[in-house]
């Protein structure tokens, strides 16, 4: 039995009809399907725990307090950060972005400059571009390669005195391209820029082990790993995060304040002004349990028999065009792909019809897609439930889309 | 109406489109794009005494745009222009006979606005 017809009974959602078919789910990419367990969690907390966090003095805000925490050391644990202070929960991968792009932006010099690359969701690419027009920074791209690999010979060329932030994905989420972070963080640091990382698409697939792998910050959202949507994490390394001064105020992130001036609080709740998505959270810790119990390598080899069995079958199919790596062991979990004559949007509506869910348009990176030269792909995102059933099921419906059309 | 999305005038429409194509030198043209898909479509035009005499469309498009620009043009052709301005999305739903979901209704009015567009660019050239 494949990992994903062993806990597809844990996902409610996965046995509705569409249109008459068993629905098959791949769009996680875009936001994954929920386990029971996350659900219970969240329900249990609102019916037997909910309450404000830190300030409440009673047992409820106690609990509360408990949980949002106990979310905090579990996610500290699954991505490998050294610290609890390390870990700032946010409201997902963006806000994550916006508030380092916010901070660092308050001391960018005219002249400096950021480096982002090609195959960004724009969610990391114009809180840089903001922050760049604000402060009459540079904005530069690390150049895709006609193999869909980030090119890494120019990459070294743009780094230099002026550069103070790479930004960059740690998986594309359009062509699955799994970029060299490591190499990516070392030659930053050499030239003494700052390195934040997407890894909206990552978190959910791979073992994440950020105190070894050195980025500054790296960021991603509970809704694509199981969890619950209103929860993201920002981690950022220590040293770092206490050299940064916090964009967002409010309270939480205080400990002493006079009517001019405050003194921050320590971290990470220094980076967490407001009520915190406190439910969320547990339902993210309860995520982040599944995804230890069935063990992150067996979910990525899982992943990576999908793709390769995606792959295999789309590429066998005429008129289909894929886009990104085509070795399944240097790609994440997405296959983005044309047919010859179906616009991505007919046909993401046609596959519906066959109760098959894949995403289709630019999917939030219109400059990769200028690059590529289309307007838009379908493409189908794998998690844990998915089984190489799910995969038939979306070749033998791309394979009837040109006469259905 | 019928009850599926991609009817078979939209099929149809978008295998063997009436109005697809570039019209030399329009007295009149535009073109918009859905912000949603990128979808861009163009449409240019030939008035003669106050009426739209003919039209065409063309662009980078899904099958339910280019066939609602293709029944439009031919709900179009032949009236007054300021008849033209009061086709409506309804019109068009009426003529592909089929149920378009609220998420592609774009899809449906981008070709009325930008052949209002075109229209009403001759007018401010007036």
């Amino acid at each position: 039995m494949t990992l994903g017809e062993q806990c597809r009974g844990d996902f409610p959602i996965l046995s509705r009809l569409i249109n008459g078919r068993p629905l098959v789910y791949l769009d996680s990419g875009a936001s994954s399907q929920k386990p029971r367990q996350v659900l219970d969690a969240m329900r249990t907390f609102y019916e037997q725990s909910n309450a404000n966090v830190h300030r409440s003095i009673h047992t409820l805000g106690e609990e509360a307090t408990e949980a949002y925490e106990a979310a905090r050391d579990a996610v500290r644990s699954f991505v490998g950060a050294r610290g609890r202070e390390e870990i700032i929960f946010t409201r997902g991968t963006t806000e994550g972005v916006n508030i380092i792009a916010q901070a660092l932006g308050r001391t960018l010099k005219p002249g400096d400059e950021i480096i982002v690359s090609e195959m960004e969701h724009h969610s990391n690419l114009i809180p840089w571009q903001m922050v760049c027009r604000d402060r009459g920074a540079v904005l530069r791209a690390i150049p895709l390669q006609d193999d869909a690999y980030l090119d890494m010979a120019a990459y070294a060329r743009l780094l230099g005195p002026r550069t103070r932030m790479v930004a960059v994905t740690h998986i594309s989420n359009v062509l699955g391209t799994i970029n060299p972070v490591a190499d990516i963080v070392r030659q930053a640091h050499a030239a003494g820029a700052q390195v934040l990382l997407d890894g909206a698409q990552a978190a959910p697939h791979l073992r994440l082990d950020l105190a070894a792998l050195g980025c500054d910050f790296y960021v991603f959202s509970g809704h694509k790993m199981l969890g619950p949507t209103g929860i993201g994490v920002l981690y950022g390394r220590r040293e770092v995060l206490e050299a940064t001064e916090p964009a967002l105020g409010g309270s939480e992130m205080i400990k002493e304040v006079w009517i001019d001036h405050a003194q921050w609080n320590d971290l990470p709740w220094r980076f967490e002004p407001g009520t915190p998505p406190i439910a969320e959270a547990v339902g993210l810790h309860a995520a982040v349990a599944y995804l230890d119990k069935l063990g992150m390598d067996p979910v990525s080899a899982h992943e990576r028999d999908l793709t390769g069995r995606c792959l295999d079958a789309l590429a066998a199919i005429p008129g289909v065009t894929i886009y990104g790596p085509r070795n399944p062991e240097m790609k994440g979990a997405v296959v983005a792909f044309n047919v010859a004559g179906v616009h991505p949007h007919d046909g993401a509506a046609l596959l519906d019809q066959s109760g098959v869910a894949v995403r289709a348009g630019h999917h939030c990176a219109q400059p990769l897609a200028k690059r590529l030269g289309i307007a838009g792909a379908l493409r189908a995102s794998f998690s844990v439930y998915n089984t190489p059933a799910d995969v038939d099921r979306l070749a033998e419906a791309v394979a009837r889309l040109n006469s259905e059309l | 109406m019928s009850a599926v999305q991609y009817s078979d005038v939209i099929r149809e429409r978008f295998r063997h489109p009436r109005f697809r194509g570039r019209l030399p030198n329009p007295d009149v043209a535009f073109e918009d794009v859905n912000p949603l898909c990128g979808d861009r479509i163009r449409i240019e035009c030939r008035l003669n005494d106050g009426r739209l005499a003919e039209a065409m469309h063309h662009g980078d498009s899904c099958a339910i745009c280019a066939a609602a620009a293709d029944v439009l043009i031919e709900l179009a052709v032949g009236r007054l222009v300021a008849e033209v301005g009061r086709l409506g999305a309804a019109d068009v739903l009426e003529r592909l006979q089929a149920d378009i979901r609220p998420t592609r209704m774009k899809c449906v009015t981008l070709p009325i606005t930008v052949l209002q567009g075109a229209l009403e660019g001759r007018e401010v050239a007036r």
